[in-house]
């Protein structure tokens, strides 16, 4: 794929400032780089990007919010959060609030990290299969930390091998499902963000090279879409899958009263 | 006897995988044919996922259509769930898509 990258000036920028400097750090551990390579590369650059400019705008903007008088900013944020909340306890129920730190900082980082793919000069780092498999890993373990300290290691490892209410000779068939169908969880969620970003910037870049001039706006426009449709998916898949660690059975069918049971959310 | 035959497919089957890695290193003839069935595949395995992905993803977009026409008061739920199936069913097309990328750039046949 390497005839496909293009050098970003910000990349090369970054490493000419701190390439050096990572190489040195990085050479009693063993990495060799070559000379003429990039030490860091392009989607941890664009990693780092993004956490600049957010803190960088959450620190313009932490100066100008009041009760009072909200600017235009400070609503449309605030209608973010509130469409978390809505939806952590849509699922979750009313303890579902207390995960928003996590959810809501994926949710900004693969929302921005789609975005950049479309802004010239930059690329977006989750077209990157490490990026996307960081961020699955990271909900992976928070789901079942959270599941843990929320049920209790054995109750939660009982729920694996034995469903609430099922027979207990059934563990044998569940256990192997459900610790494949858990396992499969990082595949799935890594790669579908993955293929969706890295094949729609594959084909702005393959309609670029034919016709470099209107023709992939359609695309960049499709990519708008998918991009804000993806990272929604992906906290969506998150909250369902914190659901599914979280709930507490209760000891017959008194099931909590949420608005809907996650239908076939073993993807 | 039906079992048995099976058995002695399965066995043919593996002992033509075992064999398979010493033909591929033999020549680079048999090679080249491999990357052009191998690209052929691709596109025909992408068509396929892509149809009949397209094919489920209607079904469920009917569905969801004629439940909201018949009780619109539960659009917001419907409209959820319908999001997550085909979502869903979307990321195996995806996979799919992957392997085909596999297929053409990174070319685990040589070439």
């Amino acid at each position: 794929m390497e005839q496909l990258e293009h050098p970003l000036w910000i990349v090369q920028a970054v490493n000419a400032l701190l390439g050096p400097l990572v190489a040195a750090a990085l050479h009693p551990l063993g990495f060799e780089f070559e000379p003429g390579r990039d030490v860091i590369p392009n989607y941890v650059v664009m990693s780092g990007l993004i956490v600049a400019l957010v803190t960088i705008g959450c620190l313009l903007i932490r100066g100008r919010l009041s009760v009072e008088n909200p600017g235009k900013t400070q609503i449309l944020l605030e209608d973010g959060v509130g469409a978390l909340y809505s939806m952590l306890e849509e699922w979750i129920g009313p303890k579902g609030r207390r995960y928003l730190p996590l959810v809501g900082t994926i949710g900004v980082f693969i929302l921005a990290g789609n975005y950049m793919g479309l802004v010239p000069g930059l690329m977006a780092p989750t077209s990157s299969i490490n990026v996307t498999l960081g961020c699955a890993l990271t909900v992976w373990v928070y789901y079942h930390v959270q599941g843990v300290k929320e049920q209790g290691l054995w109750a939660y490892l009982k729920h694996f091998a034995a469903p609430p209410g099922a027979p207990i000779f059934i563990a044998p068939i569940m256990l192997p499902i459900e610790i494949i169908s858990h396992l499969s969880r990082i595949m799935s969620l890594s790669l579908r963000l993955f293929g969706n970003i890295f094949g729609e910037e594959l084909v702005i870049v393959i309609l670029f090279s034919i016709i470099p001039f209107l023709v992939p706006l359609p695309m960049m426009l499709l990519g708008l879409v998918t991009g804000g449709l993806q990272a929604f998916i992906f906290v969506l898949l998150t909250v369902i899958y914190l659901q599914g660690a979280t709930e507490v059975h209760a000891h017959d069918h008194e099931q909590p009263h949420g608005q809907g049971e996650p239908a076939a959310a073993h993807a | 006897m039906r079992t048995r035959s099976i058995l002695a497919s399965v066995l043919v089957l593996l002992a033509f995988v075992a064999v398979a890695p010493l033909h591929a290193q033999e020549a680079g003839a048999a090679n080249v044919e491999l990357i052009r069935w191998s690209i052929i595949t691709a596109g025909f395995a992408l068509g396929f996922a892509a149809a009949f992905g397209a094919l489920a993803q209607a079904r469920g977009l009917a569905a969801a259509a004629e439940g909201i026409a018949r009780n619109p008061s539960a659009a917001g739920e419907i409209r959820g769930v319908l999001i997550l199936g085909l979502v869903l069913i979307e990321s195996l097309v995806i996979y799919v898509l992957l392997i085909s990328l596999i297929l053409f750039f990174i070319k685990p046949f040589g070439g």
